[in-house]
């Protein structure tokens, strides 16, 4: 019997300790958000200035602390004003204006300043209802019960500013609970309380002795605590985040990233408690195959498969790594993660090297990552101080320990054979496997690696069971998925949903569709291994077999949403760009078909293209598709295949009419002035860098066509919309 | 043949070594010297390249052998993984540091028109510097605040959703800066 239980216990307790010594629970809490994207929206300026209010006013009740990202970048920074028993008040766009009025109204004066509220959520009812409005828990089937409660709340006559009801998405309970028992559930904020319901009376109940009197009805209250109940107490009344189910960012804006304590509060660590007491690898194994949980990296390979075949292995040295390169140029997940959970990744990692037999890991992050770098080196730091890390860790037989490595910017060494031997300090080209890194890997020992958000959703599989995380999922691939939703979008920033979730409700339904009413035209997903996805398929549910099937693929997650002003060739040439750009030469198709590609490419975007290309470029992206030797030059040409297979219109229109539909090819646009429209206001002729616009004032003005450059700037600054892009 | 065990041996050894040593700020020459106590020592040759990047603003010819002697690899190697690598510069760059995001996300957010202003306003292309050493102009990859494209970054701060119009501005605060620091 080891005494891991016993050590967990006292981590426990310090951590409680801790947090009562600084008054958690009785005091009033701001929290800043802190992470690259925040920092560049400008929150330390924002932490500085609460700091100087709470100094300058001398009051002892305030803690000021840092969060992670919560992933909706639209509208950074975010601040967060915690008053007890009262509901969790989100600001956005905070400027150090606006921290002077949220000072003085909100925390002094306690009147909320309407005008920064987040996606403007409500903001003074006295209680808030989230309602379950998934179809997996047995209630869904009363679909009744729950007009029932808004008519009860109706008939009452009770006002929105003492009750206010919202529908979201799961609250994570159908997976975790009997399905015999048919109710239906109600979270109340700012109670943290979930209920089940059943019957009118419960309703009732609810109503008359919580909302009217204040007293919990503890016959209704729920036992079970789902994944997502901390979320969503704190950001259950954001349209963007209450449609999202939260696995791997369940604490991402929830936890103080640089606080051990912190995390332990929010049952951090328990995970790897339960495997040390347990102390069986196998189970872990067996666990995670359970899970069916599939690699984030973009391959989607089975992880409970891959530890498993690591642990066959007869050499008895073993290495896992953390794939924290993230290259693809359109997605942020992992440094999110890294940046606003460290410690969740890491328990993840140590999870990992227990169930493989490893006593070493790596931590293999871009360079262009610092802050992500400093809070995984201080969590590091923090588990060896704490005995989570090191010589028999938690007081077991297991030790382990972890150390980072640094990438340099070059996109191929997120390729595991690349990184592989970045890490070994060469440079970082693949090789050929098999072998695969599960049998000969770092330094020829059996080597595990794994995306960052691979890692980040083993912790709680171990919490909540492996039938859980499969549940959520497709019949293929269970939990979640965490997608980088940008482009050409309303709200911007990370959607974590889960898998089988159709692209109109991630693009419409959480990101809001393009802004203005415009239309999407497609969604690109995997980066530049991935493909275009016209509008036409959004119904489909995603996960990694059906994005394939559309010749797409889940990649790590980025998704660009494309309007009728992104010209879709032009977008194929950019990923060709990029992967010309990142071929490491070692093979042949791929260091001189992405070059032919892209020339290819550049002509008909600059309208010397014929329709012979279009058949040449087909063929040869085929050819590189099958014989490279790397995922980088098989993927290279998918945005190629992709775009010519939905819009091959497009294509043609390049070639054969010399025109760029969505008007975005520089040499197959033209600038004319509208006589019509045109007042004579001379702006364009004064923008003009050539010049080349003439006119008197007053008079229509004229471009000549011949000398225009193109640049843009007359249709830019013209008021009067006369200035037409042909 | 000298193996990498016997080239402490060597004659001039004491000699090339001190001027190894000269060549490096002392942090990084004890840096490798504890790596060399590692089992693996040549696979710290990318992190010792970049502290001699973080120090010098790039990897100069000297320093490259320098690292070479002490760490005890082969020059080849050290000039194959600088260049292999975007991260690594070998020609000195302007004090501030410019570098517009070319992601995905920045790209359809118009982050071509961006470079253009850049360009325009500065003088200069991708990979120059200004004449008076202030502004180098580069593209990156993903800086991974795709939400608030168009993104640049100038030395270790971002800036996100630039416009062609907020760029003089930019510009100016660098070059306020500059002349405050001239005056004191
Ligand atoms: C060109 C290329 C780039 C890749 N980049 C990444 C990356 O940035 N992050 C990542 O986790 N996996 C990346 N991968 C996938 C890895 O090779 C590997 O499959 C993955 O890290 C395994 O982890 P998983 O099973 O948890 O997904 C890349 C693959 C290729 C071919
Ligand atoms: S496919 Fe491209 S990146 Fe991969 S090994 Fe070949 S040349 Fe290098
Ligand atoms: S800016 Fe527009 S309205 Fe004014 S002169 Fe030019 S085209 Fe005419
Ligand atoms: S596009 Fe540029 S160069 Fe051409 S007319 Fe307009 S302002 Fe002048
Ligand atoms: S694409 Fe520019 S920050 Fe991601």
């Amino acid at each position: 019997m080891n005494n891991v239980n016993a050590n967990y216990e006292l981590l426990l307790q310090k951590a409680e300790e801790y947090r009562n010594s600084l008054g958690y629970g009785e005091k009033i809490r701001i929290r800043v958000g802190s992470a690259t994207c925040e920092h560049a929206a400008g929150s330390q300026i924002v932490y500085e200035e609460f700091q100087k209010h709470i100094l300058s006013s001398g009051r002892q009740d305030i803690i000021l602390e840092k969060t992670g990202c919560t992933g909706r970048c639209s509208c950074e920074p975010i601040v967060g004003v915690f008053i007890p028993n009262k509901l969790p008040v989100k600001y956005q766009l905070v400027k150090r204006e606006t921290v002077h009025k949220i000072f003085m109204d909100h925390i002094v004066g306690g009147k909320v300043v309407p005008e920064n509220l987040l996606d403007k959520t409500p903001d003074s009812c006295k209680y808030h209802i989230l309602m379950c409005d998934g179809t997996g828990c047995g209630g869904a089937l009363d679909s009744g019960l729950r007009f029932q409660f808004e008519m009860k709340i109706a008939e009452l006559g009770l006002k929105p500013e003492e009750v206010w009801l919202t529908h979201i998405g799961c609250l994570g309970f159908c997976t975790i609970m009997d399905k015999k028992e048919q109710t239906v559930q109600v979270m109340v904020r700012p109670d943290n309380i979930i209920y089940k319901i059943k019957t009118i009376k419960d309703i009732e109940d609810i109503i008359d002795s919580h909302f009217k009197k204040g007293k919990v009805v503890q016959r209704l209250v729920a036992k079970e605590k789902p994944i997502s109940q901390r979320f969503y107490n704190l950001y259950g009344d954001v349209a963007f985040f209450n449609k999202q189910t939260r696995i791997a960012l369940r604490n991402a804006g929830v936890v103080n990233p640089e606080s051990i304590y912190d995390y332990l509060h929010y049952k951090g660590f328990l995970a790897l408690k339960e495997v040390l007491q347990k102390n069986d690898p196998e189970w872990v194994v067996k666990q995670i195959t359970e899970s069916k949980l599939r690699g984030r990296g973009g391959g989607g390979f089975p992880t409970g498969q891959k530890w498993a075949s690591a642990r066959k292995t007869q050499e008895k040295i073993r290495y896992i790594i953390c794939n924290a390169d993230e290259g693809d140029p359109g997605a942020f997940m992992d440094r999110s993660m890294l940046e606003s959970d460290p410690f969740s990744i890491v328990e993840g990692m140590i999870i990992g090297g227990f169930a493989i037999g490893a006593q070493k890991g790596y931590f293999y992050i871009r360079a262009e990552y610092p802050l992500a770098v400093e809070r995984i080196s201080h969590a590091i730091e923090e588990c060896r101080k704490h005995n989570l890390l090191g010589q028999n860790i938690l007081g077991s037989d297991f030790s382990f320990d972890l150390e980072i490595r640094l990438g340099a910017g070059a996109f191929v060494c997120g390729e595991e054979t690349a990184l592989i031997h970045s890490i070994e300090g060469e440079r970082g080209q693949p090789r050929v496997r098999p072998p695969y890194p599960t049998e000969s890997g770092l330094w020829g020992k059996p080597t595990v690696i794994n995306n960052v958000e691979t890692f980040a959703n083993v912790p709680p599989i171990i919490v909540y069971g492996p039938d859980w995380f499969a549940q959520v999922g497709t019949r293929n691939s269970g939990g979640t998925k965490v997608f980088a939703l940008a482009g050409k979008i309303q709200r911007t920033g990370l959607v974590e949903v889960p898998m089988g979730t159709t692209l109109r409700d991630i693009v419409y339904g959480i990101g809001g569709g393009p802004a203005g009413g415009r239309k999407a035209k497609a969604i690109q997903t995997g980066g530049p291994a991935g493909g275009c996805i016209p509008e036409k398929y959004f119904d489909t549910p995603v996960d990694f077999d059906t994005l394939g099937k559309l010749g797409s693929i889940m990649g790590s997650g980025g998704m660009i949403v494309l309007d009728e002003d992104d010209c879709m060739v032009d977008v194929a040439k950019f990923y060709m760009e990029f992967c010309q750009d990142e071929s490491c030469g070692k093979c042949t198709p791929c260091r001189e078909g992405t070059k032919r590609i892209l020339e290819t490419l550049t002509r008909i975007t600059e309208g010397k293209g014929t329709e012979e290309d279009l058949a040449k470029l087909e063929r040869l992206a085929k050819l590189v598709k099958k014989s490279s030797l790397c995922g980088l030059g098989k993927a290279a040409p998918n945005p190629i295949l992709s775009t010519l297979n939905y819009f091959r219109d497009e294509y043609e229109a390049h070639v054969r009419d010399k025109k760029c539909p969505a008007h975005k090819c520089r040499s197959l646009i033209h600038y004319v002035i509208d006589p019509e429209k045109c007042v004579g206001c001379t702006m364009c002729a004064k923008n003009c860098p050539v010049p080349c616009i003439t006119g008197e004032r007053k008079e229509v003005h004229v471009i000549d066509t011949a000398r225009c450059i193109k640049c843009g700037r007359c249709f830019e600054v013209c008021r009067f919309k006369a200035v037409k892009k042909l | 043949m000298c193996t990498h065990n016997n080239i402490q041996n060597t004659d001039n050894w004491k000699e090339v070594e001190g001027f190894a040593k000269k060549a490096l700020p002392e942090h990084i020459v004890a840096f490798i010297e504890e790596c060399r106590q590692d089992a693996n020592p040549e696979s710290k040759l990318i992190k010792v390249l970049q502290l001699v990047q973080e120090h010098f603003g790039y990897l100069g010819r000297t320093q490259m052998d320098a690292v070479a002697q002490l760490l005890q690899v082969p020059m080849a190697k050290v000039s194959g993984v600088a260049t292999f690598y975007h991260f690594f510069r070998l020609v000195p760059r302007g004090k501030y540091l410019i570098r517009v995001c070319l992601g995905t996300a920045c790209y359809v957010k118009g982050a071509e028109r961006v470079v253009d202003k850049f360009k325009e306003e500065l003088g200069i292309r991708f990979g120059e510097t200004t004449k008076d050493g202030l502004f180098s102009l580069e593209g990156t990859r993903c800086l991974g605040c795709c939400g608030l494209a168009p993104v640049v970054e100038i030395n270790e701060e971002i800036f996100g959703q630039v416009t062609p119009d907020k760029i003089p501005a930019i510009l100016e605060h660098f070059t306020e800066k500059e002349s405050e620091i001239k005056t004191q």
